[in-house]
């Protein structure tokens, strides 16, 4: 495979293109691997491409029931940040940011990452406080945060309904390092990456059982037969309870489905990341100029990759309430992606009780960003079966010793995280 | 001008002035902006996405890839507006887009020169050298380069509105099918609703030359809309899309109210969102055509042939004088019949076929034209003024055609949108060379071309039984069929979907464009399952969602994988059908309007008194009053704590919530939901109560006062109110049925007031004067009792948040301003005042009670210092979750007191805590300051903060670090209580 | 989607807040492994893919907890229940 760079692109341009290659080998299962990863989504295959690149483990085989990318790294808001309030997560989110901010020289991929900044407008004196002792801990742990007041965000965002608004804009906590990343992407250059490698990358290959043997995995069955394995790694958020359910676990998870928007492509209007204080709406503008935002999740358990009206309604009022100039702005399209939402918003990276399957999963709303973080800590475990340091809280027992991470402090009510 | 001088069904009467990028023109009703703009001759309309390729009007519909325009101008100003549904209204002004600086002269279209290097996939691969400059130099120009139209940057000025509909039986679209789904099912008895997208039923009736019962097309479509508008259970929705299938038969709809008027009338929406509620549907969306790739087929003046048919018959106006027509369709064939009756010549028509039904080639035999068969269109030639001759290979020879317009058809695409909403995917028909619908929405039916029928008889019949069948799902007896007699047209096909050889951009999507070779790249690269190839290339996400294009791209795709179509597949088309403004999902929900406000019964008595409003969920609360000749919120505040503690204040607490539980097992309910016993508790008496989530973290707080034996009402905090009494209804309901209570929420049928200080009494006294007595004896601490107030009930409570001797009335809510006003009056004779939440919050800080700010759902009862309170003798909700050892460590935050070591420094909560001394990291973090208030007693700022091993660090000196706010001061760990730390006042 | 209330009919989904699953019942807390239970109870969920009986509250209707029977694949409804008549 070519490495991409401006002689590669020149040379390829003068000859019409005719000497591009597949950016991953598009593999046939092979009998046994050291480790197979079930799910060929960002954090599965940014973790194949960690275990290869970091830990010299590149016989590994990525299984992907469709094609790569196809669940949740390829529906969502595409937004990137480290802002996050509690210990257990700022330092996860923050290794994930840093790599993020390396990424594309890393996989030699142009993944768009766009640090343009992440705003959370407060609406009251407590939520302003809330965001200060955010901010705060943010900074203790190395974060960049700026809280600013009506004046520090009028001048990032002039056009925000600053006089008639309902529930007023007081200020915003920004985090100048965040910003967006072209989804997609991300899990096309980490499938280059680990394909160069020697990961086998495995579509169409649906995953219907793990083989267990007295508590231990030895193999998965799928769609296109058997194939035995020295760990299996799951990394199928949305979808973890059904591949749980084969070996026999029960998790802390329900799926859920959160639906998203992006509009009619119009020229820059948007500078950064937006989000709403006062209701469920958050807001940026993608490079191709569709306005991309999101909300709240529809809040029932589902399977289906789709919404209703409520929260499509829900949505648009928040941003109508925020940024009137939307208003004749269309809605081009409008999906959904489902989430493992854990039971106290926060992920799991962790073994599981059966030998040799571990587990990612319980990502919620926010597994984009975690991609690099995510597949980094995974391939740690896997590798030294021992948790990275900064992803040490995500253990699948704090549920029952009471070591959660619940950032929105509202407890085991996996639609309210 | 092209307009033809006569037929066509717009108003000749009715002259319409418009105009585009400045320079002005004439329409008539009847027009869209796209038919003025041919009649008028414009051929160049607007630039493609990203190498501003000169483009006209491709076709006559919703499906329209290039003409799109900025309509409008100032607030109004509405980007990528299709100019081909846009109703001509008289004064409109369109501005093409994405041009600089002018549309004719658009300097950007020198992209093309580079695109040998803007090919699909091309940003993926570059812009990573040097890495600082992706965000500073690539992307700011790339940015500013991309995007369509300018949205307005102002707050749009109209209205929306949302309504929901109910019916029988929802037929969406009006062609022949639709026309007859609707009548059938109206005739029927059935309540129909029917949905037009454009402003005249019809559909295809309105644009071919056919005949239903002897009588041209668009008459027949009149008699159907007369009679079905005379039916009282029928509705008839023009200018409506329905844009999307959801769950229970709702379907989502947009009714653009106003968009055909300059602007909407006073107290008129612009649009109006729906919720159609249906029984059953019948879908009869029909169908749109496809072109076909060749080169340069994305010159003005190329324009899909069935577009041409509507433009020359529905509009009467003439999109070329003398055209090449090449399709691989029947019906396309009768594009070049059209336009010869119109008074047009058609230099030839191009059939890649080598077999062509006499019947069809036979009425152009002697119109000139010539017929090629087994031939095909290689290249359009021209430019921005359009095409001005066209390239056609024949059996290894290659012609060249002169003409200055180009009809193509290259089959159809149902409009499956609707069907595959819900998660079905559509299904390829090798017989038709298309996907048509697959498994359907429960409840909906399709009809006509969107199911692959596209003859008119078929229509006419498939529309009729599928509008008998639905009426007879709801339960009505099938009317007598009646089915109009009219002609099926030839309609074969044979699909071809590009012509390789001519020299030239071949381009399968054109708004995006995407060009067979970026499809070949992306098959290369091994971008080859479609949702891939649509995600590298940008195929079919531009503004028309690829109705016209994706099929043409993923049958390449197939042609290159060697895979067949069915294997191949089609994305999954997502809602909405057609982009719908954000502004109308939205509705009234802006502005002041976005959330409900509730207001207190002494709202306006507050704002008389010289409150300062603060928000409270969806409450309004007075914040503190404004006392004559003060100027800042904290001068005020400062009084009304000192008023209060010195004297007496008024407070309104209205806002709480307020919950009736009655029953004879009310007590045994309260003992399980609170961790302390209320069951005990006697008659007439009060007491502050802690609840829990199961998963043992507190969940709210408040008092509960037992009223009667088998009464007792709760208060909750005003944040939690609602969430508190969902959680009584589901232990009430779901887990504990068996208990003999009933509930019902009253926070909004009492006011309710807090009079609190020293001589609070006083006050209280003077309201009931005879009725009770309300002396300490009488009335202690935490005392309750109901009492007429003449004819007025009420219930007193002595309860205090303030730490003062304090008391809290409640009454009607319809009483409450007047018992208000009466309160202050006698507070003021006493010295007293009112004071607001400001004044509330400081005292309930110096006493060092909880609130919000500690009851954050992350706290359990023993960081508050409350564990005492929790009951070992009895079960409740959270109790066994709360055993967990990650709530009992001892290493928990706990709640203390800080007061600044300097008293003039100012304290701010959200700041950490951290030893003096400690460098500033994550490690040495103890805890965070979860309230802080100004305290005129103690004389400085003072807060409460959550600290590891928090009381046992009373005494010692730490550091409140606020570095997003430059705060970084020494403070004192304390008792949490700052005022009485016995509790002497209360109980006065 | 709209959800059949027993005693309100037909109405939307707007008018309903989710809790979930019905299945996990409020174990005995004065079982011997009752932390066990209650983690089980509180954090557990089968999370099926395919027929569900679960909470909806009418929050914005007559108040009660119903137990509906829907299918997490199609959202379709199979039928609803008042969760204080419900014998399970």
């Amino acid at each position: 495979m070519t490495r991409f760079s401006l002689l590669a692109l020149a040379r390829e341009a003068l000859g019409g293109h005719r000497g591009w290659q597949p950016h991953w080998r598009d593999a046939t299962p092979r009998d046994f691997y050291e480790v197979v990863i079930v799910g060929g989504g960002g954090h599965g295959l940014a973790t194949a491409y960690y275990l290869a690149k970091e830990f010299g483990i590149t016989n590994v085989a990525v299984l992907e029931k469709g094609w790569i990318g196809n669940g949740n790294v390829g529906r969502n808001t595409t937004i990137i940040r480290s802002n996050y309030l509690l210990p257990g997560n700022v330092p996860f989110y923050e290794l994930s940011m840093k790599l993020w901010e390396g990424l594309e020289q890393d996989f030699n991929y142009n993944a768009m990452v766009s640090q343009r900044g992440v705003l959370n407008l407060f609406h009251s004196d407590p939520q302003r406080d809330a965001y200060a002792r955010r901010g705060n801990s943010m900074r203790l742990h190395g974060v960049d945060a700026e809280l600013l007041d009506r004046d520090g965000v009028r001048a990032i965002a002039p056009f925000l309904n600053f006089d008639d608004a309902r529930f007023p804009i007081q200020g915003g906590l920004l985090q100048p390092r965040g910003g967006t990343a072209r989804h997609d992407a991300v899990a096309w250059g980490y499938s280059r990456g680990a394909s160069l490698r020697g990961v086998d990358i495995i579509q169409n290959c649906e995953v219907t059982g793990l083989d267990v043997v007295q508590g231990r995995v030895i193999g998965v069955q799928t769609s296109r037969g058997p194939i035995r394995a020295g760990k299996v790694a799951m990394a199928v958020a949305g979808s973890t309870s059904r591949v749980a359910k084969m070996a026999g676990l029960t998790l802390p998870i329900e799926s859920h489905v959160i639906q998203a928007f992006v509009s009619e492509g119009i020229k820059p209007l948007i500078p950064g990341v937006i989000t709403f204080g006062a209701g469920h709406f958050y807001i940026s503008q993608s490079d191709k100029g569709g306005l991309v935002f999101g909300g709240d999740v529809d809040g029932y358990n589902t399977y289906a990759q789709r919404g209703n009206l409520p929260v499509v309604e829900d949505v648009c009022e928040g941003g109508m309430a925020l940024m009137p100039m939307i208003g004749r702005v269309r809605v081009l399209r409008n999906w959904g992606g489902l989430l493992d939402m854990s039971m106290d918003g926060s992920p799991i990276i962790d073994r599981s009780p059966i030998d040799g399957l571990y587990l990612n999963c319980g990502w919620c709303y926010g597994g984009f960003k975690a991609t690099p973080g995510s597949g980094f800590c995974f391939a740690h475990l896997i590798a030294k079966d021992a948790p990275h340091p900064v992803a040490a809280a995500y253990r699948l027992d704090r549920y029952a010793t009471g070591a959660l991470i619940d950032e929105k402090g509202v407890g085991a009510h996996p639609n309210l995280h | 001008m092209t307009r033809l001088g006569s037929g066509g069904l717009i108003d000749r009467s009715q002259q319409l002035r418009f105009t585009f990028d400045g320079k002005s023109y004439a329409g008539h009703a009847g027009d869209t902006l796209a038919s003025a703009l041919v009649a008028n001759d414009v051929k160049l309309v607007g630039r493609s996405f990203k190498y501003h390729r000169p483009r006209g009007i491709l076709t006559a519909g919703a499906e329209e890839p290039n003409a799109l325009v900025e309509l409008g101008t100032g607030t109004r100003r509405e980007p990528n507006t299709r100019a081909t549904t846009v109703e001509l209204f008289d004064g409109l002004v369109a501005s093409s887009q994405n041009r600089w600086p002018t549309l004719a002269l658009d300097l950007l279209s020198l992209n093309q020169l580079l695109s040998p290097f803007f090919v699909g996939g091309f940003y993926y691969k570059t812009f990573m050298w040097p890495a600082s400059f992706w965000e500073k130099v690539y992307e700011p120009l790339i940015r500013r380069a991309a995007g369509l139209g300018r949205a307005s940057g102002l707050p749009d000025p109209d209205a929306y509105e949302k309504a929901t509909a109910f019916c029988d039986v929802l037929v969406i679209g009006s062609g022949p099918a639709g026309l007859m789904a609707a009548r059938t099912a109206a005739r029927a008895g059935a309540r129909v609703i029917l949905c037009e997208d454009d402003f005249r039923l019809g559909g295809r009736l309105l644009a071919e030359r056919v005949e239903v019962e002897g009588r041209p097309g668009a008459e027949f479509a009149r008699s159907v809309e007369d009679e079905l508008a005379a039916m009282p259970e029928v509705r008839i929705f023009r200018r409506t899309q329905v844009f999307g299938t959801y769950d229970g038969g709702t379907y989502g709809a947009l009714e653009r109210v106003a968009d055909h008027l300059l602007a909407p009338p006073p107290g008129v929406p612009r649009q109006r969102l729906w919720h159609i509620v249906a029984r059953r549907c019948v879908n009869a969306m029909g169908a749109v055509e496809r072109p076909i790739a060749f080169a340069d087929n994305d010159r003005p003046g190329v324009m899909l042939a069935a577009a041409v048919r509507t433009y020359v018959n529905r509009f009467a106006a003439l999109p070329a004088r003398r055209a090449v027509v090449f399709t691989t369709t029947d019906d396309g064939w009768r594009t070049a019949q059209d336009l010869i009756a119109a008074g047009a010549e058609v230099s030839a028509v191009v059939d890649p076929r080598r077999e062509v039904p006499d019947s069809i080639m036979a009425p152009l035999a002697r119109s000139g034209a010539r017929l090629l068969r087994a031939a095909k269109v290689t290249r359009a030639i021209g430019g921005s003024s359009g095409v001005k001759a066209v390239e056609v290979a024949q059996g290894g020879s290659l012609l060249r055609i002169e003409a200055d317009g180009l009809a193509v058809s290259g089959g159809w695409n149902p409009q499956v949108g609707l069907t595959t909403h819900k998660g079905s995917r559509a299904r390829w028909s090798p017989e038709l060379s298309t996907f048509v619908p697959g498994s359907l929405p429960e409840g909906m039916r399709v009809a006509g071309a969107v199911s692959g029928d596209y003859g008119l008889s078929a229509c006419l019949r498939a529309g009729h039984d599928a509008g008998s069948a639905a009426a007879q799902d709801c339960g009505f007896a099938a009317a007598s069929p009646d089915v109009p007699r009219a002609e099926d047209e030839p309609i074969a096909v044979a699909p071809l979907w590009h012509v390789t050889g001519g020299r030239g951009k071949s381009f399968v999507d054109q708004q995006n464009d995407v060009t067979v070779k970026d499809v070949e790249i992306a098959w290369r690269e091994g971008f080859r399952a479609v949702e891939h190839l649509k995600r590298y290339t940008t195929l079919g996400m531009a503004t028309d969602q690829g109705k016209t294009s994706n099929v043409v791209g993923h049958a390449i795709m197939a042609e290159l994988t060697g895979r067949p179509m069915e294997d191949v597949g089609t994305t999954v088309t997502r809602p909405p059908h057609l982009p719908v403004a954000i502004g109308a999902f939205a509705g009234r929900h802006r502005g002041r309007h976005f959330k409900p406000t509730r207001y207190v019964s002494g709202h306006d008595w507050a704002l008389r008194h010289g409150a300062t409003m603060v928000d409270a969920g969806q409450w309004l609360r007075p914040q503190w009053f404004s006392a004559p000749g003060e100027t800042d919120w904290l001068t005020s505040v400062i009084r009304e704590v000192k008023t209060t503690r010195l004297a007496v204040g008024v407070c309104d607490v209205s806002t709480l919530g307020k919950i009736d539980i009655k029953g004879k097992d009310a007590g045994v309910f309260l003992d399980r939901v609170y961790i302390n016993r209320f069951s005990t508790l006697p008659v007439g008496k009060a007491r502050y109560g802690i609840m829990l989530r199961e998963d043992g973290f507190v969940m709210d707080d408040g008092t509960t006062a037992r009223l009667g034996p088998m009464h007792y009402v709760m208060s909750t905090t005003t944040a939690n109110a609602g969430k508190v009494m969902q959680h009584l209804e589901f232990y009430h309901q779901v887990v504990w049925p068996e208990l003999d209570i009933a509930m019902v929420s009253v926070t909004e049928h009492w006011a309710q007031y807090a009079v609190a200080g020293p001589r609070s009494r006083e006050v209280i006294q003077a309201i009931y004067g005879t009725a009770a007595d309300v002396s300490n004896g009488s009335f202690p601490y935490l005392a309750c009792r109901e009492i007429m107030l003449g004819e007025i009930p009420t219930r007193l409570f002595r309860l205090s948040f303030s730490g003062e001797m304090a008391f809290e009335i409640a009454i009607p809510a319809r009483y409450g301003e007047s018992l208000l006003g009466e309160l202050l009056r006698e507070a003021v004779g006493r010295g007293g005042c009112a004071y607001g939440t400001e004044a509330l919050g400081v005292m309930r800080v110096e006493k060092g009670h909880v609130a919000g700010n500690e009851l954050n759902g992350q706290t359990v009862v023993r960081d508050l210092g409350l564990g005492r309170m929790a009951s070992s003798e009895k079960d409740y909700v959270g109790r066994i979750m709360a055993g967990r050892p990650a709530l009992v460590a001892s290493d928990r935050p706990t709640l203390v007191g800080v007061q600044p070591v300097d008293s003039k420094q100012r304290l701010r909560a959200g700041a950490h805590v951290l030893a003096l001394g400690a460098a500033t990291t994550a490690e040495n973090d103890v805890g965070y300051v979860t309230s802080v208030v100004y305290s005129p007693t103690v004389g400085s700022w003072i807060g409460l903060a959550l600290v590891k091993g928090g009381t046992a660090q009373v005494g010692t000196r730490m550091r409140a670090y606020d570095p997003v706010r430059n705060g970084d001061i020494e403070v004192n760990l304390v008792s949490p209580i700052f005022v009485d730390p016995k509790g002497e006042r209360l109980h006065g | 989607m709209r959800i059949p209330c027993p005693y309100c009919g037909s109405r939307d989904l707007s008018e309903f807040v989710y809790h979930g699953d019905a299945a996990p019942k409020r174990p005995d807390p004065a079982a011997e492994n009752a932390s066990e239970l209650f983690y089980t109870y509180v954090y557990l969920r089968e999370n099926p893919a395919g027929p569900l009986r679960e909470l909806w509250y009418h929050a914005s209707g007559c108040r009660s907890w119903l137990i509906v029977t829907r299918d997490t694949r199609t959202h379709d409804i199979a039928g609803a229940v008042l969760a204080m008549e419900s014998a399970s």
